[in-house]
């Protein structure tokens, strides 16, 4: 069964073409990467995925469920950790939680198990009643993951989790998510700039660039296909630039200008 | 009947959130009590005899509803502006993705911010029996608490409206300028309306600050220019407008 159907989907933000005409599908229980450089259109896919953002064209299915029409089916059926932070610092860990499990409608006797449950999970039990914006990074992110998987999705998007961590905490969340997704049948759907982060964890991987998939396979089929020895070759050769190149592109730039001009 | 539970669920989880937030913000609190209180001593003391001496009685007793009214709309219009904030520093996205109507989203952070304004309004309200602002009666207290509770609903879901369409909080100044400014001084908050020239009047008319001014003058000092029948109506009346705009605007929220 296909968690996520994506069948020509598109995406502009006026003349600016963000997603071009991709189609591709994700399995139920799969660990699927979807890789690409900056402004590739990663976020403007998960945001689509997410009922964030209405596509311009084509289709997208969430479980089953189109987000244009079924947005909250669609909401109930994933969890999700943002690129950013998204966390109340002014609130505790525990309220943080407990807002999410109220807004999804999960019953007070099961949320305050639940919590303390993804607590423990995430090793942040002590620091249930310290407010988040005492917390490191590692911490806030710990935390995201635990708020993501509270109301049990069927399905976790995953933009950037790792973003600015440190290796060892980074090591730590993928353990987490490796567990869950073995354990719990949690379908993950996770977009990265480590590429060796891509090569260890997933199942399938498709690449973006410019808007559109350029390749999509596992990652010994990737590194078959273009000859190369790491999963970073494979994606240098299919691109043309690497994946950390940080420099802000021209759709990144034409996005800014188009926030500037809504002021 | 589920649902409806589900969404008081979620309007009263945010009021809480917006609740916590401002009480555990003492800077926040303290800081928007000096400008009413400013104004209140200021104004109250500084204009008071000029006024006394023009027959038209005691100032404070005149301008401590209008201040009240002032740190109501100042705090209720910074609660809305909170959407851009929540926006900025990420927590929008996670009540975007909330599985449950944006109205109900919207609907309790104007009942949270609204909550604290007008909390802030009796705060100020207290300020003023400090400063010698006697009610004229204690049984009128609940009827001003309703005019002031209106005035921070109008604001907050206005505020909200005007977030809604906005992104970064380098507007907000612009935005207390151009439009918060403006309302309160020609609200009748620091000056009686009677003779004033036609235009003039005719703003004040068009100003829902006007009724909620009103409202809470006639209420605790008995010198009113509309009634309270017209005040409560029309308040009402721009409020539902507020939050209809409000929730419509906060609904398109693409982030």
């Amino acid at each position: 069964m296909n968690m996520i159907e994506v069948t020509h989907l598109g995406k502009k933000f006026d003349d600016i073409t963000a997603v071009d005409d991709i189609s591709f599908n994700v399995v139920k229980g799969e660990i699927f990467a979807f890789l690409g450089p900056n402004g590739a259109g990663k976020t403007t896919t998960i945001k689509m995925f997410t009922t964030l953002l209405q596509p311009t064209s084509g289709s997208i299915l969430v479980n089953g469920f189109d987000p244009a029409t079924q947005p909250n089916d669609v909401r109930r059926s994933f969890g999700i950790i943002f690129q950013d932070p998204s966390l109340d610092d002014e609130l505790t860990a525990f309220e943080n939680l407990e807002f999410h499990g109220v807004l999804y409608d999960v019953p007070k006797k099961i949320r305050r198990a639940r919590i303390n449950e993804l607590l423990q999970l995430v090793e942040l039990e002590k620091r249930r009643d310290d407010l988040v914006k005492e917390f490191s990074g590692g911490m806030k992110r710990r935390l995201e993951i635990a708020r993501g998987l509270l109301h049990h999705p069927q399905i976790i998007f995953l933009d950037e989790p790792t973003l600015g961590l440190d290796p060892q905490t980074r090591n730590h969340l993928w353990n987490y998510i490796k567990d869950m997704n073995q354990k719990e049948g949690i379908t993950v759907f996770f977009s990265t700039h480590y590429m060796e982060e891509a090569d260890r964890m997933a199942d399938r991987i498709a690449i973006i660039d410019n808007g559109e998939i350029v390749a999509e396979g596992t990652a010994q089929l990737l590194k078959e296909q273009t000859a190369s020895a790491t999963l970073e070759d494979a994606f240098l050769k299919l691109t043309g630039k690497a994946i950390r190149e940080e420099g802000a592109k021209g759709i990144d730039k034409l996005r800014t200008m188009r926030h500037v001009w809504k002021r | 009947m589920e649902k409806i539970t589900q969404y008081a669920k979620v309007i009263y989880i945010l009021w809480l959130r917006q609740l916590k937030r401002y009480s555990r913000s003492r800077a926040r609190m303290i800081g928007s009590l000096a400008q009413p209180v400013l104004f209140l001593v200021a104004l109250g003391f500084g204009f008071g005899p000029i006024y006394q001496k023009a027959g038209g009685g005691n100032y404070i007793q005149f301008i401590a509803p209008g201040i009240i009214a002032m740190s109501i709309i100042f705090t209720a219009m910074f609660n809305g502006i909170e959407v851009i904030y929540d926006r900025q520093f990420g927590f929008l996205k996670e009540t975007l993705v909330a599985p449950v109507p944006r109205w109900t989203i919207m609907l309790g952070r104007t009942f949270g911010g609204a909550t604290v304004a007008t909390l802030q309004g009796m705060v100020v309200f207290c300020i003023a029996l400090l400063v010698g602002f006697r009610p004229e009666s204690v049984l009128m207290l609940p009827v001003a608490l309703v005019f002031m509770a209106l005035i921070a609903f109008f604001f907050t879901a206005f505020g909200t409206a005007i977030a809604s369409r906005m992104e970064d909080m380098q507007a907000f100044p612009l935005i207390i300028n151009f439009l918060i400014m403006p309302l309160f001084f020609l609200s009748g908050a620091l000056f009686p309306l009677n003779g004033l020239p036609k235009t003039v009047q005719t703003i004040i008319y068009a100003n829902p600050l006007s009724y909620g001014v009103d409202g809470i003058r006639g209420a605790l000092s008995t010198q009113m220019h509309f009634t309270f029948r017209l005040d409560f109506l029309v308040l009402l009346a721009f409020t539902a407008l507020a939050l209809a705009l409000g929730s419509y605007l906060f609904s398109k929220i693409e982030v």
